[in-house]
């Protein structure tokens, strides 16, 4: 097992280096720069600018140089706000992102995983039809349409919660969380129903019936190892996703998150702010892949044997 | 009728039950009366869709219902004094005797056990749950089982999973499973279909033995009727929901009265061929010459830092030939190679070293475009008839295309010579335009073997042709097999794991195991004098109709 | 659905009259009930799927008669009247700048609907190919291509789409090809499975047997057996293109005014929702009516085309 994660961290290096080297010229290669905006700046400021940041090295040096200070986990300073670091704003910015990040997982999963499961029992009845209609509405009410709909709803004419702001008031954080997750509890749910069904209907359910044992054992004990797994499959995808809906729930429900600073960074062309920021993503992406991959591996006996006898 | 002395474990009568579906309903079981007797095996016969399995799993409220209902009946379950209508219980009384006083063993060991659970979890789980034995006590119990049905080094077989079992050994571990409540009735549903024969021999062996140690009743669900012979006390017949003849096996199988019974015991493939092939020819240059014949298979890719694992050697250092118009039979058990060298001689799959030669000229060197004009000279029929027929073509299209493809028809004129192939099989002409799914499943076997004699080949291979059907339908195509054959002067190398239907349909038998041919000989002169062991331990694993 | 079994009809209909004895097929029609008809007769059976259909259909005969039918041109500006909320001579109300809103939900949907459609097709095109290639060449071939979906699964395309959209402006066809560029990955992967699983069979041994070569192979045995997923995935993917559209049209990144998307729409509706919800609301229902529509139409036709529901 530990060898299987070891391969799969190797496995991760040329990954983010395609990452990194793709975006770095990327952006580069883009008309504009992150000073052009500012069209009052004299040249020899500009130049100044410019040579402050090493903007006037030929590119190549400059990604190598990039690299060398990426190896040591320095992002670098921002081109758009002086004096501060990358790493300052990515350190700033994370806990916001983590921690909505972290509640929206949480709310998709449990809920997720319990409405497909339900649904599963009796298919084709209203304990089947009722949570996955809902279900569907989180599929087809887009975060950005969600958002903004329960902030008018709950926040302009209930007034039951405020309708901005992370961590002011209690109960300001509930409303991003819920948007940010609806889409994904409504996926995990399907799949939990459809993961379900599927291992409902193996000889090895049917064994246990046999056995006198009680329903929500058998469920439990017998069909939710194997029903689970297309859910943790979906665990390092969705948090790809929830990291990118970040950006539309944190720019509606003004939370000073990494979300806003990328959409921003984006915006200003704010090199080093864009770099940080997708090789942060990119590496969680891949951690999240990978921790999904060895739950998966971990829950199936065989998958498990396969990899203690080395072969990879 | 001498042992009805006994106490009745489970009588049931009248018991009718219907499936109904959107699209009308059916009746899977229609008034159904049997009982089994304490230490004494009823054998439920049938063939697929005769409701034998229905019929149980309703007892045990394991059918869905709906669509299933149960219209009538009554299913009188004695255990220790006490007597319940297990149709009328509830399912909290249902539920407190299945798996402990009734215990199920299923078809296949393979799929029946949880694949995420330990062995021993699994075996405990009924003691914990009936039983309230403390998880040392049950261990314990656990324990003693699996020595009692045959597995070696028990305590630490206790923490494996199943896929580190073979099918017979997983069977043992279901045997013991439902055995370790100490239940009244065991109700075993085909549980010896999915394993090799001489697993099967043992299997039975087990269960027996068993049987009467506990002096438990059984009933004993199978469409194999030579296994049934071998196990049972008493038969009762199904077909199309009905019982048709029940009574003591000895009369059963010497005298029945019902004429499905008959035809059923008719159906089965016993002693040896009619009738030789009409001209096999000794003298002349053999159509098919396999020398040394390997096939080796890499088994995954290496990886970046893991060896590739050692290849498997499915087919190693085969040597044969087949003569003209003979009748080739080629007998193994599940992994001896036996399919692997059929498709290794028609070149669906590349053998690794060895060559093949078709009336003097050599396969294994040829390109695709060089074997194309050979491919009509050789064919394959194939042993699921529901995967070998493309589910999107009608009849029509996958009998013509051979015909197409080779050129021995245009499009304008290959209705009739269609029509013709569909007559050779025995297929009305009605049916042309219709797909696969329409079909049963003898007729599809019928539309594919038709796809595979529209060239005219001089070899036909046939892999397991007749092992997915039942024996009836078996014996049809098995008859259709032999006419053609001797219609269309074949030559016909035939691969099956049931020595019966080889010794009906074969001129010579080549036995193989785990890659290689031990022995090879004229069919009757084998069967009487196997002189390997492993062919001896085959022959002697074969259930036979007559030997109870 | 073979070429063969077209070209074919008309000869088997002129010699039926002189083979085919009408009293051995009492018990059965006389044509054969293809799969693809089996399906349809249950995706009839199946109202919501029907609904779903309907309101697709009708919804694309709208938008490719909007230019002919609206009455207010979409730029055709009314400020002494402004926002105003649903009346008779404006249905679906006017915005800020008086601008008929119906009509520019209209003119919307021609962009949101060609959006969904075409990038689509670029996925399935690209999918499709890469798929079949894949899975029909097995071996290294194989493990080499399905190793380069697995890399860029891992790698944050929304991430990739925000910049290249920041970065090489807004134009619509690099929108087109951006999101079917991240959305043939799933397409290769279900059609690589479904071959390969296809090449297993018998009758694609027995294809090979016939000697058919490699192309008639795919073409008259896996393609046709491959399509029933690829409709059921194809369906599904349409909603996913739409709701990315509108995600960074939403962000100010994808379409820009005066051309209007929903995702445009909303993030207008967002801007004032507060003194003019029907800004919000009625975009946002002509998104979410699409999606339901299309999300009920593929599952639908997955239960219809479902070949274990076509065994019984």
């Amino acid at each position: 097992m530990a060898r299987f994660i070891l391969i799969r961290l190797l496995q991760a290096i040329p990954v983010l280096l395609v990452v990194i080297t793709v975006t770095f010229f990327l952006v580069r290669l883009a008309p504009g720069g992150p000073f052009s905006a500012e069209k009052a700046v004299p040249a020899e400021v500009l130049k100044a600018l410019e040579a402050r940041y090493h903007l006037d090295q030929p590119v190549i040096n400059q990604y190598f140089s990039y690299l060398g200070d990426l190896a040591r986990g320095d992002f670098g300073p921002s081109f758009k706000y002086p004096g501060r670091s990358v790493n300052e704003m990515i350190a700033a910015g994370l806990p916001a992102t983590a921690e909505l990040g972290l509640y929206a997982m949480c709310f998709a999963l449990l809920i997720g995983a319990s409405a497909g499961v339900i649904a599963a029992l009796k298919p084709n009845s209203a304990q089947d039809y009722i949570p996955m209609s809902t279900a569907m509405l989180g599929i087809c009410l887009p975060s950005f349409l969600l958002g903004p709909l329960l902030m008018l709803i709950f926040g302009v004419w209930l007034e039951w919660v405020p309708v901005s702001g992370w961590g002011d008031i209690p109960g300001d954080k509930i409303l991003p969380a819920l948007t940010l997750a609806s889409g994904y509890t409504a996926y995990i749910a399907r799949l939990s129903r459809g993961g379900m069904l599927e291992v409902m209907s193996q000889d090895y359910i049917r064994t246990a019936r046999a056995k006198g044992l009680p329903e929500w054992k058998v469920v439990l004990k017998h069909g939710l190892r194997g029903g689970m797994i297309p859910v943790i499959a979906f665990i390092g995808p969705a948090f790809a996703g929830l990291l990118s809906g970040s950006f539309v729930v944190e720019t509606i429900f003004q939370i000073p998150g990494l979300g806003r600073f990328y959409v921003q960074a984006a915006f200003n062309r704010d090199y080093t702010m864009i770099m940080g920021t997708t090789v942060l993503f990119a590496t969680l992406i891949i951690l999240f892949n990978l921790l999904a991959d060895i739950v998966a591996v971990w829950l199936n006996p065989r998958l498990r044997d396969l990899y203690r006898s080395g072969g990879a | 009728m001498s042992e009805k002395t006994q106490e009745s474990v489970l009588r049931v009568d009248d018991l009718s039950i219907r499936f109904k579906t959107r699209n009308g309903s059916s009746q899977a079981v229609d008034s159904v009366s049997f009982e089994v007797a304490r230490g004494e095996t009823l054998a439920i016969v049938g063939e697929s869709g005769s409701g034998k399995s229905v019929t149980c799993y309703s007892l045990l409220g394991l059918i869905p219902q709906p669509p299933g209902v149960i219209e009538s009946g009554v299913a009188q379950f004695a255990s220790q004094g006490q007597q319940r209508d297990l149709l009328r219980s509830d399912k909290q009384t249902l539920r407190s005797l299945l798996g402990d006083k009734i215990a199920v063993i299923f078809q296949d060991p393979m799929t029946c056990l949880n694949p995420y659970l330990t062995i021993g979890e699994q075996l405990v789980e009924p003691l914990r749950q009936h039983k309230n034995k403390s998880r040392e006590q049950a261990r314990q119990r656990a324990i003693e089982l699996i020595e009692e049905v045959g597995i070696n080094n028990a305590k630490m077989r206790f923490a494996s999973y199943p896929h580190e079992f073979s099918g017979g050994m997983r069977q043992r571990v279901m045997i013991a499973m439902a055995l370790i409540t100490e239940p009244e009735l065991l109700i075993a549903d085909e549980p010896t279909t999915a394993l090799d024969v001489t697993i099967q021999a043992q299997i039975l062996d087990l269960l027996d033995e068993l049987k009467k140690r506990r002096n438990i009743a059984l009933i004993f669900i199978s469409h194999d009727l030579s296994v049934v012979a071998s196990i049972a006390d008493r038969v009762a017949v199904m077909r199309a929901g009905e019982i048709v003849e029940t009574g003591e096996a000895q009369q059963i199988f010497k005298q029945p009265q019902h004429p499905y019974t008959q035809q059923l015991l008719a159906s089965v493939p016993s002693g040896p061929k009619p009738a030789q092939s009409s001209q096999v020819d000794p003298q002349t240059q053999p159509l098919l010459k396999v020398e040394h014949l390997q096939t080796v298979f890499e088994q995954g890719k290496a990886g970046l830092f893991a060896a590739s694992p050692a290849p498997t050697i499915a087919v190693n250092d085969v040597s044969f030939e087949l003569r003209h118009h003979e009748i080739l039979g080629l007998v193994g058990e599940s992994g001896s190679g036996k399919s692997t060298l059929g498709r290794s001689l028609i070149q669906l799959i590349k053998p690794t070293a060895g060559s093949v030669q078709l009336d003097g000229q050599e396969l294994t060197q040829l390109n695709p475009k060089q074997l194309k004009p050979l491919r009509q000279r050789m064919q394959m029929i194939f042993q699921d008839p529901y995967a070998s027929l493309n589910p999107r073509m009608t009849v029509f299209d996958t009998l013509a295309e051979p015909l197409l493809y080779h050129r021995l028809a245009t499009r304008k004129n290959v209705t009739p010579q269609v029509l013709a192939l569909m007559d050779d099989v025995g297929l009305a002409h009605a049916d042309i335009r219709k797909y696969p799914h329409e079909f049963s499943g003898g007729q599809r076997q019928r539309i594919a073997i038709g796809r595979a004699i529209a060239t005219k080949p001089e070899l036909i291979v046939a892999d397991e042709p007749v092992s997915a059907l039942d024996v009836t339908i078996q014996a049809q195509i098995l008859d259709l097999i032999l006419s053609l054959v001797n219609k269309h002067n074949l030559s016909m190398l035939f691969i099956s794991h049931d020595l019966s239907v080889v010794r009906y349909i074969a001129d010579r038998v080549l036995v193989m195991h785990q890659g290689k041919l031990i022995e090879s000989g004229d069919t009757e002169t084998l069967w009487a004098n196997p002189s390997e062991a492993y062919t001896q331990t085959l022959f002697a694993a074969v259930p036979q109709l007559g030997s109870h | 659905m073979s070429s063969l079994d077209q070209n074919n009809s008309p000869e088997i209909n002129s010699t039926k009259p002189n083979h085919i004895n009408p009293s051995k097929s009492s018990a059965f029609e006389e044509k054969g009930s293809s799969l693809w008809r089996d399906a349809w007769h249950r995706l009839q059976k199946n109202k919501m799927a029907l609904l779903g259909l309907v309101v697709m259909v009708t919804m694309c005969i709208v938008a490719l008669l909007t230019p002919w039918i609206t009455v207010y041109g979409y730029e055709e500006q009314n400020l002494v009247l402004g926002a105003s909320p649903p009346s008779a001579a404006h249905w679906l109300g006017t915005d800020t700048l008086g601008r008929d809103l119906l009509t520019r939900i209209l003119y919307g949907s021609r962009i949101s609907l060609a959006v969904g459609f075409i990038a689509t097709a670029v996925a399935l095109l690209i999918g499709v190919i890469y798929g079949t290639v894949a899975g029909y060449m097995g071996g290294r071939v194989d493990a080499a291509m399905m190793r380069l979906v697995d890399i860029l699964y891992a790698l944050p395309f929304m991430i990739f789409i925000i910049l290249l959209m920041v970065i090489f402006g807004r134009n619509i066809f690099l929108l087109f090809l951006a999101i079917g560029a991240v959305e043939w990955l799933t397409m290769a992967r279900i059609v690589r499975g479904q071959v390969q699983s296809l090449r297993q069979q018998e009758f694609v041994e027995a294809a090979v047997s016939i000697g058919l070569g490699p192309w008639a192979i795919i073409r008259r045995h896996l393609i046709p057996n491959t399509l029933g997923p690829v409709i059921v995935y194809t369906t599904l993917t349409i909603p996913n293109v739409m709701l990315l559209e509108s995600f960074l049209s939403f962000l100010g990144l994808g379409i820009q005014p005066p051309q209007s998307s929903w995702g445009l729409l909303i993030s207008y509706g967002v801007e004032t929702m507060e003194e003019y919800p029907w800004l919000l609301i009625f975009p946002g229902l002509a998104l979410s009516l699409t999606l339901f529509a299309l999300n009920f139409l593929g599952d639908g036709l997955r239960d219809a085309l479902d070949p274990r529901a076509a065994k019984d």
